[in-house]
């Protein structure tokens, strides 16, 4: 075989005086980077292997090792960037497409850190939300226009019976991550952490397994072009179901779980033969267009005997408002809106980074549009892609998003370390393997404790920002532009967003 | 001397209305307002004034606020179109010692042409017209029986000018303006009115972000950039529109908390549910105390977690609303009852429902 | 009396619990010296057993009937009359291995290289938290 031109990404300092040989680190690494002796104490480590995953600097109990990414690798080109010659180097060698997991890394403009906040100064006390309520609860669902109120002498009898509703007690769902392309620790751990926090998380396209029926409550299953383990117990037994047209992270393309991933629980779940490759098509081969979109929806909604909300999910594209408006007059009761940085467990690296567009300017026109179009109110905006800390949700919301989605967030609270590696299925920390050795290193209680950790911060966060800002009820900041101020965007970008420059007034 | 550098405290609101339907002139409610000078800044004030025009009161009466007197054709045109102008005429100023140059008001009386059922949309919808797209001209009121007085000044150098002394209502609410948010102009002023509707407000709406776009979704253009447009607004829509009550407009505006309304029995819960999941764009948040004057009645509420004052008052057959009491005792000395209005309370009085004892009151003709 | 649980389907197999349980109990108590300067070096009480993807570290369970206690021809084997703890009295150890012998979990170990004593876990000297459990990573042992 002819020598790989690549040389590895990763630089791995031992520091001799620290390493006491105890094989921690060869232990930890499931890409065999590190190697022991039995004879004598030293331990090497062989760097091509290594993802840059960081587990073995973790557990070492002496800090003996570092692991940086080579910085003195290519000749510096402004042109050819490392990733151009590595890829080159790459499909030389193999022919292939380039995969990747997680959210896209390029340095696109992100809007979230373009937008300031409001807050109260004087003529408007701030609230102390030590000392007074805030209330961040939220439901989703399609919300009648008006309440059809009749009323005998002095009592009203309300004739509007309201849509099915999810409430959230945070603004903030686990998005969606199939049992498959995640541990079933990792799923127990979202599925446990919804629960305790009273909020969702969505099962991805893989099905559910039978462990998980009873979390129902506080699960939104996904209808996919795959179709995996969709039958009426699964649509039944959930709060809300979801159908996925499109995911941020590869719009346009399907899906593809390894048939080495497909282990006998998987199988199962996805109702799939053992070892078998879990393909989803690229489209819906029964929605060809928005109006057999419409039927979708409604042929789950009779499934459902209408007592659930049935969100549709589309990645962030050129003409996403027009497309929204098309979801929401085909019945949708969620739309769900998932931008360029959104995480995927496998995606050719060349759509994931090009295709699509930034999460902020999507839900700025969407929701713009639906306003302007009068129907806003028939369907809730869940939007995903790229939310990182309790400051892009509260910025998510004032833009226009009812809540917002989290999945790379959430795995970062597990332990990830964002690898990318997800679709090797050789994840160190247990969370994108199936592999029974790895999948151990996460224990679902931990996970929960971590996740319910996570959105109790932010939810402190949100509501400290949200009295400074007078506000006390987080639908009084829903689409409330007027408290996001730019800065470093152009008149256009601002225009997009529909936020004033920082520095103008009311 | 006043100290320049005074720590601003808000607007002054006050409001009388007579339930037996008595009229009086417009001198009462100046002093009421004038004893609050120090909560205004001379940069506005107004009132709005119930049952001053009897002779039209079938008739829409359009007050318009012209800064540019020659956009009154424009105006006209755009009224003509649906309506009979039965008759128009400027408003009376007189120059007062504090307010030397003021624009033109004019009033016109208007016959609607069209059905009946959709005149008052027609009208909302000509007043948006006008608001919205002729600069230099700007309604002030269009309600029929009533009148906006506004403008840029102490309200009690506002009531002067406008000489309200000679105007006589059952109902009259007043302004005194400390501007925050918009610059002060004569049409920023409050009251607001859109319709037979009024409203003074004290406070600033954390929400109007939101608020404005819900409006949008109904069709109401906010214009003024200022908040007090949209509880107008808002009134309108809710009640007009969504057959809302008023007493039942707390839960809107200023909803309960969750917690509280998890621990309401059936079926006042799953209404109040109804309205917050619904309504959810018409919460009003923020700091406000607001006095809401419309045809037969006034009411008056405060926030959902009471962050401006608000009293109301009864005294034989007078209601009483005001930012402060000694706005109420300057006028009525000695009262039947008085309280402070709790957070998300709404207090509204009609003409003939009750005197302050809770008995009904017979009344001859508004 | 407290005990050692342990969850082997969390237990990640890193041998952090050998290696805390050895500085534990060295003559230092400092991990890098532990390993790199003491001679000999300390003996961790704890191990783990491992078997493909399944591992779980197992140290003395402190029977209520403990055999090694009975079959201690010294004494030195004995039950701690305050916490019930099963502890191993280094000055009487004659290293006779009737201990190893009868234990049935074969958690007795003969420090050879350095002592003839019968070397066991004796739950960090009666301190809130052993350190095996304090430092595993994925809490695949708890303390209850």
């Amino acid at each position: 075989m002819a020598r790989s031109l690549l040389f590895p990404e990763f630089k791995i300092e031992r520091d001799k005086e620290r390493c006491i040989a105890c094989q921690v680190c060869v232990r930890q690494c499931a890409n065999d980077v590190h190697e022991g002796s039995d004879t004598e104490d030293t331990v090497v480590s062989q760097e091509e292997k290594c993802v840059g995953c960081q587990r073995c600097v973790n557990l070492c109990p002496t800090n003996a090792l570092t692991v940086q990414t080579r910085k003195d690798g290519f000749r510096p080109n402004g042109n050819w960037e490392d990733r151009h010659l590595r890829g080159i180097y790459k499909q030389a060698e193999t022919g292939g497409i380039l995969l990747t997991g997680m959210g896209c890394d390029r340095l696109y403009p992100v809007y979230w850190d373009h937008l300031l906040l409001n807050a109260s100064q004087v003529t408007n006390p701030s609230i102390d939300p030590l000392r007074e309520p805030i209330e961040l609860t939220t439901y989703l669902g399609k919300k009648e226009e008006k309440l059809d109120i009749h009323w005998e002498g002095d009592s009203p009898v309300v004739r509007t019976r309201l849509a099915p509703q999810l409430g959230l007690e945070v603004p903030v769902i686990f998005s969606a991550m199939s049992y498959g392309s995640i541990s079933y620790n990792a799923f127990r751990s979202l599925a446990e952490a919804a629960r305790e926090a009273g909020t969702f998380c969505n099962s991805g396209e893989g099905g559910l397994h039978p462990d998980f029926y009873p979390f129902g409550e506080n699960i939104i299953v996904q209808v996919a072009s795959g179709r995996f383990g969709v039958h009426r117990d699964y649509l039944r037994v959930a709060a809300a179901v979801e159908i996925k047209i499109g995911q941020g992270a590869k719009p346009g393309i399907g899906g593809h779980l390894p048939g080495e991933k497909v282990s006998k629980e998987i199988s199962r779940t996805r109702k799939i033969p053992l070892e078998s490759d879990a393909i989803s098509p690229a489209p819906h081969h029964d929605i060809y267009s928005i109006e057999d979109l419409e039927r979708l929806v409604f042929a789950i909604k009779e499934a459902i005997n209408y007592e659930k909300p049935v969100a549709v999910k589309i990645a962030a594209v050129h003409n996403v408002a027009a497309i929204a408006s098309g979801v929401v007059r085909a019945g949708a009761d969620i739309v769900t809106i998932d931008g360029i940085r959104g995480g995927t467990g496998a995606a050719p690296q060349v759509i994931r980074d090009n295709v699509g567009i930034p999460i902020e300017l999507a839900l700025a026109q969407v929701d713009e549009r639906l306003r302007l179009e009068g129907i806003r109110h028939h369907s809730s905006l869940l939007i995903a892609g790229g939310i990182r800390s309790s400051a892009d949700v509260i910025k998510a919301i004032a833009l226009g998003a009812d809540a917002v989605y989290v999945g790379t967030a959430a795995l970062v609270g597990l332990g990830c370390h964002l690898c990318q590696k997800c679709y090797t299925g050789k994840c160190n920390w247990g969370i994108a393997t199936q592999d029974p050795v790895l999948t151990k290193r996460l224990n679902p209680n931990i996970g929960r404790r971590r996740l319910v950790n996570l959105l109790r911060a932010w939810a402190f966060e949100i509501k400290e920002m949200l009295g400074g800002m007078g506000v006390n009820a987080i639908e009084s900041l829903r689409g409330n532009r007027e408290h996001l101020r730019a800065v470093g965007l152009s008149r256009e970008e601002c225009s997009v967003l529909g936020v004033k420059a920082a520095g103008e007034g009311w | 001397m006043r100290d320049p550098f005074r720590i601003p405290s808000g607007c002054a609101v006050s409001g009388i209305l007579n339930l037996d339907g008595t009229h009086v002139s417009g001198e009462k409610i100046i002093r009421s307002i004038e004893v609050m000078h120090e909560r205004s800044n001379g940069l506005g004030g107004g009132f709005a004034a119930y049952g001053i025009y009897p002779e039209y009161a079938e008739l829409y009466a359009f007050h318009v606020l012209y800064d540019d007197p020659l956009t009154a054709k424009d105006v006209e045109a755009i009224l003509k179109r649906s309506c009979t102008i039965e008759h128009s005429e400027e408003i009376p100023c007189k120059e007062t010692e504090n307010i030397q140059n003021w624009p033109v008001f004019k009033r016109y009386f208007l016959r609607y042409r069209g059905r009946s059922d959709c005149e008052d949309d027609e009208v909302v919808r000509m007043v948006m017209e006008v608001n919205s797209g002729i600069h230099g001209a700007y309604i002030v009121s269009s309600g029929k029986n009533m009148g906006v007085f506004k403008g840029v000044g102490y309200p009690e150098d506002i009531g002067k000018l406008f000489q309200l002394e000679e105007y006589q209502g059952y109902c009259w609410i007043a302004h005194g303006r400390f501007p925050t948010n918009s610059a002060g102009w004569w049409g920023g002023a409050h009251p607001f009115g859109l319709l037979s509707w009024s409203v003074v407000h004290n406070g600033e709406i954390s929400s109007y972000g939101i608020n404005r776009r819900y409006l949008q979704n109904f069709g109401y253009v906010c214009n003024l950039q200022t908040d007090t447009e949209v509880i107008t607004y808002l009134v309108d829509l809710l009640v007009r529109k969504h057959n809302i009550r008023i007493p039942y407009l707390g839960a809107v505006f200023a909803s309960p908390f969750w917690e509280q309304i998890e621990k309401m029995e059936e079926p006042k819960k799953e209404f109040f549910t109804s309205l917050r999941t619904i309504y959810g764009g018409a919460l009003l948040n923020g700091p406000f105390s607001i006095i809401v004057g419309f045809p037969g009645g006034m009411f008056g509420m405060v926030d959902r977690i009471k962050l401006r004052p608000m009293l109301a008052a009864w005294k034989d057959s007078t209601f009483f609303l005001s930012s402060e009491e000694c706005a109420i005792r300057e006028i009525a000395p000695s009262l039947d009852r008085l309280v402070a209005l709790r957070a998300g309370e709404v207090i509204s009085e009609r003409v003939g429902e009750r005197n302050s004892h809770g008995q009904k009151l017979t009344v001859s003709g508004v | 009396m407290k005990h050692i649980k342990i969850h082997e389907e969390y237990c990640i197999g890193c041998r952090l619990c050998e290696i805390n349980c050895l500085v534990k109990h060295s003559h230092t108590g400092k991990i890098i010296k532990a390993f790199k300067e003491e001679s000999p070096r300390a003996f961790p009480r704890i191990r783990v057993e491992e078997e493909g993807c399944l591992s779980f570290a197992l140290q003395c369970r402190h029977c209520e009937d403990a055999p090694c206690v009975e079959n201690c021809m010294t004494g030195a084997m004995r039950r701690d009359k305050e916490n019930a703890t099963v502890l191993c009295d280094e000055e009487k150890c004659v290293g006779c291995w009737m201990c190893i012998m009868s234990c049935p979990c074969g958690v007795i170990k003969r420090e050879k290289k350095t002592r003839r004593i019968a070397s066991k876990c004796d739950l960090c000297g009666g301190v809130d938290e052993p350190v095996c459990v304090a430092h595993c990573p994925n809490e695949a042992l708890t303390y209850e």
